[in-house]
């Protein structure tokens, strides 16, 4: 199967992916490639097979109380964003 | 390079004991490998950061806790960790531009759990980017390259771990693995890998890959090391949702035991795919010991396992894109400069914040999970994951072990399998298994073709560490392929 450039812009759309002309031929050929690796899972039955999706599936999930156990960190936590002012993450304008 | 000691022919194991005993202090210790890891930098790039004042800084603590005789199991032990795993107040890259500033506010739970053992970290190793890779090529901060010949690969995606401990740069080193990014590597560097059952490790402040696959584990000169390392890093941790609450083995007092008896399966399947003759030999080689120290060999199917190259590119791919939807610019890392509007943000601080294989596995597995996808690959391969689950748990009900090779070649050329991508996901096709399954999985070196070195990997079921363990020190007891160095670092 051969991805088309508008499939690979629309996966890079969902993903928030900007991808510069020339990334686009490289990724509909190794996209198309992977896919048609991947595909080779088709020949297998799997009828009645429930899906594993993850190997602890026999253990029972963790619970624990739903109480805070988490303290305000953010004063040591922003030093790492980009942009902040007042305690608080500045994005671009989202409303006009 | 020049010798100022020759601390780094001994173990891990033995240098532990050395400090304890008090025969050198962590100080000299610590700044002898120091200087083993800047003089090699230029040569390996087996490094991100190193952290020489405060290992230092460490050292010295160290050392008055070994003075008054409060020191724990590791205490002034010399390690690194994958720049994987977050170090408080220590910038932690994970290999890529997107964190290329980022200076994690905490320690991953294996972090200070190392840190408690009282180990030294001096520095953070070089990884492949995000852990994508099997050759660490992708990685920001450029390739790193292989001690036993520089213009090969390590492996990846622990190939900076891999290449320091192989370079006796440090004694031993943290490492993750998704599918098989701690036993591709020791097989490639000749050093011993350590992947523990899924669960045992915390993954807590391990930055994540594929959550249902990605293990922390070990890099070591031997597999004696590694139950070492291993025993102070495994262990139940309610930050982790998906750690264990069992006990953790006292790794050490069963690792002599005689492996008479031991019932090991050959995986007919890792002889039949794309093994090369040569590696064949070094891997039949081992077999032989194994059965002259009385373990009895008989071959075993699992028909599904050839199947796990194409699930993993499936399931791995999926759960990236779905960790990495975290890197968007706002509350921390790389942000684009002068964004139009916030999706403008959103997509080129991604598209330029992410190297290109990263971007190849966000794309596939936005593609598989996408509407009318998500059944036909990503549900499909799931279950294609539960059958080769249930060809290992058949086969341990006849085996006690499997063995076969971790790699179906020795270290290949820098830029060799970089123009595609399917040639370079192949080099995992025996290691992605155990990850699917969740298994415990050792790889240690069985020789050497062309002056490279093998890998041989033992897999064991579900926590089983310990018998692991075993059946690998029981093969290094017989053999010396664990005790040589790459020329230039002996």
């Amino acid at each position: 199967m051969t991805l088309t450039r508008e499939q690979i812009a629309s996966i890079a759309a969902l993903a928030r992916l900007e991808l510069t002309a020339s990334e686009f031929p490289v990724y509909q050929e190794s996209l198309s490639r992977i896919i048609d690796f991947v595909g080779a899972l088709d020949a297998c039955d799997t009828t009645d097979v429930v899906p594993m999706a993850h190997p602890l599936a026999g253990l029972a999930q963790r619970l624990r109380l739903d109480a805070v156990t988490e303290e305000d960190h953010h004063e040591q936590y922003q030093p790492n964003a980009p942009l902040t002012a007042a305690g608080l993450y500045l994005v671009p304008k989202v409303i006009e | 390079m020049t010798l100022v000691s020759d601390f780094h022919r001994s173990t891990l194991t033995q240098l532990a004991a050395g400090l304890r005993a008090r025969r050198f202090s962590s100080v000299e210790l610590v700044s002898a490998f120091l200087e083993r890891i800047e003089a090699s930098q230029r040569a390996l790039n087996a490094f991100i950061s190193v952290t020489r004042e405060q290992a230092l800084a460490a050292a010295r603590i160290a050392d008055r806790a070994l003075e008054a005789g409060t020191g724990g199991p590791l205490t002034g032990v010399p390690i690194a960790h994958k720049d994987i795993f977050c170090t408080q107040g220590v910038r932690t890259t994970c290999g890529s531009r997107m964190l290329d500033n980022f200076v994690s506010p905490y320690d991953a739970t294996v972090v200070a759990k190392l840190k408690a053992a009282g180990a030294v970290m001096l520095g953070k190793t070089n990884m492949d980017e995000f852990a994508m890779g099997s050759s660490n090529e992708t990685s920001y901060y450029g390739p790193v390259r292989n001690p036993w010949d520089p213009q090969l690969v390590p492996g990846g995606s622990s190939g900076g771990s891999a290449a320091a401990v192989a370079a006796r740069l440090v004694p031993g080193a943290t490492a993750t693995d998704t599918g098989g990014s701690i036993r591709q590597p020791a097989a490639l560097c000749g050093i011993t890998g350590m992947k523990p059952t899924y669960g045992r490790v915390s993954r807590y402040g391990m930055i994540a890959f594929a959550s249902s696959l990605d293990q922390g584990g070990v890099l070591t000169a031997s597999a004696a090391d590694a139950a070492l390392m291993l025993r102070e890093m495994a262990g139940f941790d309610a930050n982790d949702s998906t750690s264990v609450e069992r006990e953790v083995p006292d790794y050490l007092a069963t690792l002599e035991q005689p492996i008479a008896g031991l019932k090991i399966g050959l995986l007919r399947e890792f002889f039949d795919t794309g093994l090369e003759r040569e590696n064949e030999r070094c891997v039949r080689e081992a077999l032989k010991v194994f059965e002259g120290l009385g373990a009895q060999l008989t071959e075993v199917s699992l028909p599904h396992l050839p199947l796990s190259v194409p699930v993993y590119y499936v399931v791995a791919p999926a759960e990236c894109s779905s960790n990495l939807a975290r890197y968007d610019g706002v509350r921390f890392g790389y942000r684009c400069e002068n964004p139009r509007d916030v999706n403008d943000m959103y997509r080129r601080t991604r598209g330029e914040g992410f190297g290109a294989e990263v971007k190849r596995r966000i794309m596939t597995g936005t593609y598989v999970l996408s509407a009318g996808y998500y059944d036909a690959y990503y549900l499909k391969a799931q279950r294609v994951r539960a059958l080769i689950n249930e060809d290992f748990i058949r086969a341990f009900d006849s085996v006690d072990v499997l063995i076969g090779p971790t790699t179906p070649t020795p270290a290949f050329a820098i830029g060799a399998k970089t123009a595609d991508p399917i040639t370079m996901y192949l080099n995992d096709i025996y290691t992605i298994g155990a990850n699917l399954a969740g298994l415990p999985a050792i790889s240690v070196p069985c020789g050497f073709v062309q002056q490279l070195p093998v890998g041989l990997q033992v897999v064991g079921p579900h926590f089983s560490e310990a018998r692991v363990l075993n059946a690998a020190h029981a093969f290094q007891r017989a053999t010396d392929w664990h005790t040589r160095v790459p020329r230039g670092y002996a």
